[in-house]
């Protein structure tokens, strides 16, 4: 079985704009009939030396994209525990070149796209045009601002569609159908179903309408579709799998870290990707 | 005023939607609703209904004389917002809130809230709406003002004190739209200031604006003319705007915002955003933000709970780029000097917050830089504030 999503057959309005590792990621898994594996980390949390471990361990665990997480003070779309891992990171001192820093090292090393997860203001302070100057310099792949919705700040998403990186774009399960074709026609490298209507943070069970929600964005988006939010354990990720191109998981990850450290997150990493593997 | 674009919710540059995905829906149902209920005949007359029978209005508009002759400057007329049901403003905008939340069909209320005015006055209109209620509340907030974490319990709502980040207004707000993203369905959000996503800052200005229409009536009525200088607080700035915007056309009245400078200013301890940040994006929308260097937000402090914030108004940010209003700032102790001046001097005890606006026309008047008349907004009472200030240095 090839990509649960299947490219829709008209045109998308504007090329994608990104280096294209991404979309070779999701290529690559198609051709195999595989679905992809997207692990979450907080930079800098509980140090940069756990960061720089995890994500070269991450990447021979198997995980196609990474998204790297930027902490900010004030995360007010997530839950307890990435609440917890941001203000660790903060208080530790992490700081976005320390984020980009780790990011440029992992590149010495790996060539596993790298998506950036932020919310807007760390961008904002330092400069949109600055910021992706950088982040393009260090190796990053794609940029997932949280707080970013489709149609709230045009210029700015003009500007974050047309650079080198893939401006990946969140529907949530509250968003309607019309708005959630336009946002998928609109995201670059792939789209990210938020699982549940709520915040982030490691659930006991998927919803029942999850399978049918991400099957209803996988018929009209033009790019994979990846869902997050509580997808927490084997048996998630291989319901996720099932009806969509790739599971994100992140603070399952987290949980795990501060539990079993670097070597226990790589441990649930590789269970996580063998769970995806066993969807075909 | 600037009348933001339906879809936008632009004042210049500032404001918009910087939410995540999964309350965009939530904001287009509440804009589509508040829009429609702004044309409605029968909601505005409730509104207005409310406002008489209810919350007291109109409120006085009291020449403080008294306070003029240590001010130095006169006539000085106060805004009697404290005189409102539940002691301050915020009632103004929680009782159309809660009128709109029946009106979308929703049956719980959250908020957050800094000094509690904003909890109780949520609190005080979900009793009369019979509305579940539940209100956000920074653990150094529920202990400086536990007499108003009492009164929002004795109206039957749930107070969550909130133990993250800098356990004031800020992360009370964070948790409050955590949980709006998480219960949208059957939940609306009663915002107590004029921050936020659009449509908020324009919600709540247009339910405050009652303050400055009332004002500006008044004060031609006792002195024929406008007032050359408008005077409020400014934490969010809800007070302020709704004081503001009735005169924000008529060119001759300066408006003065007065933030709340903490420690003082270059301290790294104010909240005096518009002086000493710089744009950014906290809570939805673009405006002022005191933040570090890397974006992260900065910890306000001030003595006033409710002006304890990093950000501010979108509008505000708007005025003053535009020089349409000017912005100054009042540390901790002439704020307490204020509050213990004026029970004194006009019997009348304001809240810590109003005492900076009260604090700067003092020293703006003895100095003879302020134009009279002068309309300060009195938006609240101190009965709250009693005990804290009790407690602080006699000489503040």
């Amino acid at each position: 079985m090839s990509r649960v999503c299947r490219p829709m057959a008209s045109p998308r309005v504007a090329p994608p704009a990104g280096n294209g590792r991404i979309a070779a990621r999701f290529a690559a898994l198609g051709a195999q009939g595989r679905r992809g594996f997207i692990p979450y980390v907080t930079a800098g949390y509980p140090t940069l030396y756990h960061t720089r471990a995890l994500l070269a361990g991450l990447a021979d665990a198997g995980a196609d994209v990474i998204e790297l997480g930027i902490p900010f003070s004030d995360p007010m779309a997530d839950g307890p525990t990435i609440q917890r891992s941001s203000q660790g990171a903060l208080d530790r001192g992490t700081t976005v070149s320390d984020v980009l820093e780790v990011l440029a090292e992992l590149r010495d090393a790996s060539d596993v796209p790298v998506v950036i997860f932020s919310y807007l203001n760390p961008i904002h302070s330092r400069g949109v045009e600055n910021f992706i100057r950088e982040a393009v310099d260090a190796g990053a792949d794609g940029i997932l601002p949280t707080d970013l919705p489709l149609g709230a700040d045009p210029a700015l998403e003009a500007a974050l569609e047309a650079c080198p990186l893939d401006l990946v774009r969140l529907i949530a399960p509250t968003t309607d159908p019309v708005r959630a074709a336009e946002i998928a026609r609109a995201s670059q490298g792939f789209v990210y179903y938020i699982a549940r209507t709520g915040v982030t943070g490691a659930g006991a069970e998927l919803r029942a309408e999850l399978a049918r929600e991400a099957g209803a964005v996988c018929a009209v988006s033009p790019v994979p579709v990846a869902v997050g939010f509580g997808v927490s354990t084997a048996e998630h990720a291989r319901a996720v799998g099932a009806a969509a191109d790739a599971a994100v998981v992140g603070s399952a990850l987290v949980d795990r870290l501060d539990e079993g450290g670097v070597a226990g997150a790589l441990e649930l990493a590789r269970e996580l990707r063998a769970a995806l593997d066993e969807v075909a | 005023m600037t009348r933001p674009a339906p879809h936008t919710g632009r004042f210049g540059p500032f404001g918009g939607r910087y939410v995540p995905e999964t309350l965009i829906p939530a904001l287009d149902q509440l804009a589509a609703a508040y829009i429609e209920a702004s044309r409605d005949p029968a909601f505005l007359a409730e509104v207005d209904r409310l406002a008489s029978e209810y919350v007291g209005r109109p409120t006085p508009l009291y020449r403080a004389r008294r306070f003029e002759a240590e001010a130095g400057v006169a006539p000085v007329y106060l805004k009697r917002e404290d005189l409102n049901h539940t002691g301050a403003h915020k009632i103004n905008n929680t009782v159309g809130q809660a009128l709109l939340a029946l009106r979308m069909g929703k049956p719980r209320i959250i908020a957050e809230t800094g000094a509690g005015q904003h909890g109780v006055a949520t609190a005080t209109a979900c009793a009369l709406f019979d509305l579940e209620c539940v209100v956000y509340m920074g653990t150094e907030d529920v202990e400086r003002q536990s007499l108003n974490v009492y009164r929002m319990e004795l109206l039957g709502a749930e107070v969550r004190p909130v133990a993250s980040g800098t356990r004031t207004l800020k992360d009370a707000t964070n948790e409050a739209l955590r949980d709006w993203v998480i219960n949208v369905g059957n939940t609306h959000y009663i915002i107590g200031s004029v921050v936020g996503p659009h449509p908020f800052p324009m919600i709540v200005r247009d339910f405050q604006a009652v303050i400055g229409r009332e004002a500006r009536r008044q004060i031609l009525e006792a002195e024929g003319r406008l007032p050359a200088s408008v005077v409020a607080c400014v934490g969010g700035g809800s007070n302020a705007m709704g004081m503001f915007h009735a005169f924000a056309g008529d060119e001759e009245v300066a408006l003065i915002g007065v933030e709340a400078a903490g420690e003082g200013l270059g301290s790294g301890r104010s909240s005096a955003s518009l002086t000493e940040g710089r744009p950014g994006v906290l809570h939805g929308s673009l405006s002022y933000l005191l933040q570090d260097a890397d974006g992260q937000v900065a910890p306000a402090h001030s003595v006033a709970a409710g002006l304890d914030y990093p950000g501010v108004g979108p509008e505000h940010s708007h005025l003053k780029e535009t020089g349409r209003a000017r912005y100054v700032s009042v540390g901790d102790g002439a704020a307490e000097r204020a509050f213990r001046s004026l029970p004194g001097l006009e019997g009348i005890i304001p809240a810590l917050e109003t005492a900076h606006a009260l604090a700067w026309v003092a020293e703006a008047g003895r100095r003879g830089e302020l134009e009279a008349p002068v309309a300060i907004c009195l938006s609240g009472r101190g009965d709250k504030d009693a005990v804290h200030v009790a407690g602080l240095p006699a000489d503040g």
